[in-house]
């Protein structure tokens, strides 16, 4: 108890607990429409693009968080249009984008002339990273995506279940993916201090897809998926402040465990 | 109900027509000069081989593909978002996700969101007309049941219920046989002609399974990449047309198509 006590007389780490607390739903309801809809490739290609738009606030001197945002979404919504229009399969759209978007990202870093960006803790996560500025801005876009997710959730759920008789049935298709996305880049972005660019890709898919092994109805997912992912952001940041590790990592790793053994749970359910 | 162009010597009222279709994909056509009516009422099917352009029929039909050429209408008018909406669409059921985690009741409930509207949930009169929609179909008793855990048959019945709730007055079914065990589809066309016959609906299906479509349709044709035939089921045999759309080597089953057909053919000519 002593111990729990040691840490949230840290600043950093309550601050830390309140971007995970804040984050979990916001990750876990994403990543319900993420496995139902198949989009963990496009997860990873937005989660990646967003290093571009961090490279590109160093780079102008501007809030990365901010270009961030607008690159990730500006991506998302390119990578959609693409696979909606284009010759190109999604897929072969977000592996153009995923290595421009890096390249650019590599790029800008190189022209700008701040040499002490800590661009490691943006990739894997950083505990000590969290500011009042950044709680501020999870709980708004995290308010924001959660919000429009409650009250478009029947309609998104028919588009996940069949995209071609949603249309006909006179669901905004179109609309609704495009949507989807720039909530997928919104929520990528606020979640990339503290579990990182790379590693965030892993919380857009894991909740979901651990909560989908032991439960076949969708509300009882959803409330399994946020414990998930609740579970492992505060073991994952404990667990990372005690052994001096990117928070990001932790985090991960611990969802991870957690969908292998509801994987197992769910093998003998059946 | 609105106002239909009919034919002369036909009171019934055209719902799907297509006059000198043309479609393309990548300079190549998979549909050529394609002409076909639906009229209200009857069970419409189209027998081809598989790549012979039967999806791209449909997606035309509903105006999800645009041809490059010709003339679609759908109840009277070019196929849009609004005119789509009265039509109840079916997929291939292997298209559906086994797991995906909604009650065959939420899969019902999907064919009335629509009307519900945007930022509402489907309260209780939802609920009473979705219920009513599995009684009609008899799976009122599979209501809670996960969706992936019922059988090919079942999820091709619980999309029926989803498609009749929206009160269309087509119905455009893609291969309605694949992934049904022949029992179940006995079931599921007779359940076709019998809301034909109560809500005077229409129904368009295509089929590569000659025998299914000869059996249970009022009037078929024959498609690939060109209508080879247009009529009645019965006369689609001629070995001529068969080529067409087979090509020389065909060895199709056909399970007695004369009997079946000819009773729903009697139901042609009721009027």
């Amino acid at each position: 108890m002593n111990i729990m006590i040691e840490i949230f007389n840290l600043e950093f780490m309550r601050n830390a607990f309140m971007a995970g607390i804040m984050l979990s739903p916001v990750l876990a309801v994403v990543s319900f429409f993420v496995v139902l809809r198949r989009l963990s490739f496009v997860g990873v290609g937005v989660a990646h693009s967003a290093f571009g738009g961090i490279a590109l606030g160093f780079f102008l001197g501007i809030s990365p968080t901010l270009t961030a945002i607008a690159f990730a979404i500006a991506v998302s919504n390119a990578i959609g249009y693409i696979g909606r229009h284009g010759k190109l399969s999604a897929d072969t759209a977000i592996g153009i984008f995923f290595a421009f978007a890096m390249a650019l990202g590599v790029v800008f870093i190189g022209l700008s002339d701040q040499y002490n960006v800590d661009l490691f803790g943006y990739l894997f996560g950083n505990i000590l990273a969290i500011t009042t500025n950044d709680l501020i801005i999870i709980a708004l876009l995290g308010g924001f995506v959660l919000i429009s997710i409650f009250l478009l959730f029947k309609e998104l759920l028919f588009v996940s279940f069949d995209r071609e008789v949603a249309l006909v049935s006179g669901m905004p298709v179109a609309f609704l993916y495009h949507f989807f996305l720039t909530i997928l880049a919104m929520s990528v972005v606020i979640s990339m201090k503290i579990i990182g660019i790379i590693l965030v890709s892993a919380l857009l898919v894991i909740p979901g897809a651990a909560a989908s092994q032991i439960t076949d109805r969708y509300i009882p997912m959803i409330a399994i998926a946020i414990a998930v992912a609740l579970t492992s952001t505060a073991g994952g940041l404990l667990f990372s402040y005690y052994a001096d590790l990117a928070s990001g990592a932790t985090i991960v790793i611990l969802s991870s465990i957690i969908f292998f053994i509801l994987f197992i749970v769910g093998r003998f359910r059946t | 109900m609105k106002e239909h162009e009919t034919d002369i010597g036909n009171k019934k009222a055209v719902y799907a027509e297509l006059q000198n279709v043309w479609v393309s994909y990548y300079n190549k056509w998979v549909l050529k000069s394609i002409y076909l009516k639906c009229y209200q009422g009857e069970i419409f099917g189209i027998v081809g081989p598989n790549g012979g352009g039967k999806s791209t029929l449909l997606k035309v039909i509903l105006g999800l593909v645009r041809p490059q050429k010709g003339v679609v209408k759908l109840f009277g008018h070019m196929p849009d978002k609004h005119n789509r909406l009265e039509v109840g669409y079916l997929p291939q059921i292997s298209k559906a996700d086994r797991s995906f985690p909604v009650t065959a009741l939420d899969i019902v409930l999907m064919g009335l969101y629509n009307r519900i509207g945007f930022f509402k949930r489907p309260g209780s009169k939802s609920r009473e007309v979705a219920m009513e929609m599995l009684s009609r179909i008899n799976m009122a008793d599979h209501a809670k049941k996960p969706f992936g855990m019922l059988s090919g048959g079942q999820q091709q019945r619980i999309h029926i219920a989803r498609a009749l709730a929206s009160k269309p007055r087509l119905l455009v079914l893609d291969e309605p046989s694949t992934g049904v065990d022949s029992v179940a589809q006995e079931d599921f066309y007779e359940l076709l002609a019998k809301f034909r016959d109560e809500m005077n609906i229409s129904v368009i299906m295509v089929s590569h399974d000659i025998g299914v479509i000869t059996a249970h349709a009022d009037r078929i044709a024959c498609l690939n990449l060109e209508i080879h035939y247009h009529g009645e089921p019965d006369s689609c045999f001629e070995p001529e047309i068969m080529q067409k759309l087979y090509g020389k080597n065909l060895n199709v089953m056909v399970h007695d198509p004369g009997c079946a057909t000819c009773s729903l053919m009697k139901h042609e000519h009721n009027d």
